[in-house]
């Protein structure tokens, strides 16, 4: 695999507008969540998303917990369970690209005058490469769902082609999973779909553990 | 490499590429109010304007949207002006992408028309197909929304041989990745940048697997990937037009 500059551009010469609030841990992001699940009825974009209160920065650290525990699922897990194959192959690289995603999302948060939220702990209920992949495979659409889903309330422009920048990469990780393991390359058919906050912390909330 | 399975899919949802087509019946409310109330010819010239503006871009091949032109100054149209500008440049995007989904899906049928490919690698280019056609529907829909459809281009594509082949779709699906993600930021409309994301994450899956098929990284460009301009694809696809 090549190297690249890991930085996105975007990302660092990010400008963010607006209001600039503390970031909170995920667990206080609960709260966010459930203002922002409510308008799951207009799942696409709502109005009531774009003039909530979730900040650029929030969403930044959304994404930032959510790259975190990519990481570490990619990093640490998988050392622990040992792979082999492709599998190992790919949790290596994708390993990098999530690390790299967690020190340009950490950058972008700071230049916004945000302060990043810490890294959390981790929990994966996985034992083996077979359930490590599947795992591998569910985070990784999550992680795409929760840019879509994201994406629209983004103020900055800059921050929306870095999300995207971002996203392009977790859907391109959930495909060489499902190639790897045989599931479904577009688990949702033509069109991704977008998740809410509160849809994302479902799947991903019982795995962060502090 | 191990061969590509295609499991069944799930079943698909309303999304946000059909919510917006439905929204073409409040668009069309929108232009019947606005064009009564405080009456007089300025306010008809400026919905005229509006209505022209919206439909003259198709195929998206340039830069200019033709809205700046057509969009006049008249009573009470800073809103109107601003969002026909909006709906202009939408329309343009979603034709943009319209014209390139074609070409895609034009491709597939003759690559699986082709004979080339069997087994799990067939059904993986006849899935990808099928996919790049719901996005034809569902851009067509949401540019009659805005004004007029692009037309339907004719593609020419080179089929070979299966290598040949494979390593062009790898192309075509990377750059239909870069393609939109370079339009991502010129989306005026939540709803149509939505839709636009819900497309692009779908290239990028049809982008990784073909990669992977043709024995190339599945993300080529590292931890970011890289977004293209509308000149940059289009000159990459003008040899794909007849």
């Amino acid at each position: 695999m090549t190297t690249h500059d890991p930085i996105s551009p975007e990302l660092g010469a990010v400008e963010v507008h607006g209001v600039t609030r503390a970031s909170f841990l995920l667990k206080g992001a609960l709260g966010a969540g459930a203002l922002l699940g409510a308008s799951a009825v207009t799942p696409f974009v709502s109005n009531a998303l774009a003039a909530s209160a979730s900040s650029d920065i929030d969403i930044l650290n959304f994404a930032l917990t959510l790259e975190y525990l990519e990481t570490d699922f990619y990093q640490s897990k998988a050392k622990q369970i040992g792979l082999s194959g492709e599998a190992k192959t790919y949790a290596k690289s994708f390993g990098e690209e999530e690390a790299a995603h967690v020190a340009a999302l950490t950058k972008a948060i700071k230049a916004a005058g945000g302060r990043p939220v810490k890294k959390p702990t981790f929990s994966f209920p996985v034992h083996d490469q077979k359930s490590f992949l599947k795992l591998a495979y569910t985070l990784e659409n999550v992680g795409v769902g929760a840019y879509n889903g994201a994406g629209p309330s983004l103020k900055s422009k800059q921050l929306l082609v870095a999300a995207g920048e971002i996203v392009q990469i977790e859907a391109r990780h959930a495909a060489t999973v499902a190639v790897i393991t045989g599931e479904s390359i577009t688990p949702h058919g033509a069109f991704d779909k977008p998740l809410t906050t509160k849809q994302v912390l479902a799947k991903a909330g019982p795995l962060i553990k502090g | 490499m191990t061969d590509i399975n295609t499991s069944a899919q799930d079943g698909r949802e309303a999304g946000a590429v059909e919510q917006l087509a439905r929204d073409d019946v409040e668009r069309k409310r929108f232009l019947k109010m606005a064009g009564k109330g405080v009456g007089g010819a300025a306010i008809a010239t400026s919905l005229g304007a509006f209505i022209a503006a919206c439909g003259s871009s198709s195929g998206g091949s340039s830069g200019s949207t033709g809205a700046a032109a057509a969009t006049g100054s008249t009573t009470a149209t800073t809103t109107m002006s601003a969002s026909s500008t909006a709906m202009s440049t939408d329309l343009q995007i979603v034709n943009y992408a319209l014209t390139l989904e074609y070409l895609e899906s034009e491709f597939y049928a003759k690559v699986g028309a082709s004979g080339l490919f069997k087994g799990s690698t067939l059904k993986t280019l006849k899935l990808f197909g099928g996919e790049e056609s719901e996005h034809v529907v569902a851009l067509h829909k949401v540019a009659m929304s805005l004004g007029k459809p692009a037309a339907k281009p004719t593609g020419k594509f080179p089929i070979k041989s299966a290598s040949q082949v494979a390593k062009l779709a790898a192309s075509v699906e990377n750059l239909g990745a870069a393609a939109y993600l370079g339009q991502a930021a010129r989306i005026k409309s939540k709803e149509v940048l939505a839709a636009a994301l819900s497309i692009h994450s779908i290239e990028a899956r049809h982008a990784a697997t073909l990669n992977l098929l043709t024995k190339q990284d599945p993300t080529p460009n590292g931890a970011f990937a890289k977004p293209m301009t509308m000149a940059q694809v289009l000159k990459v696809v003008k040899p794909f037009i007849a």
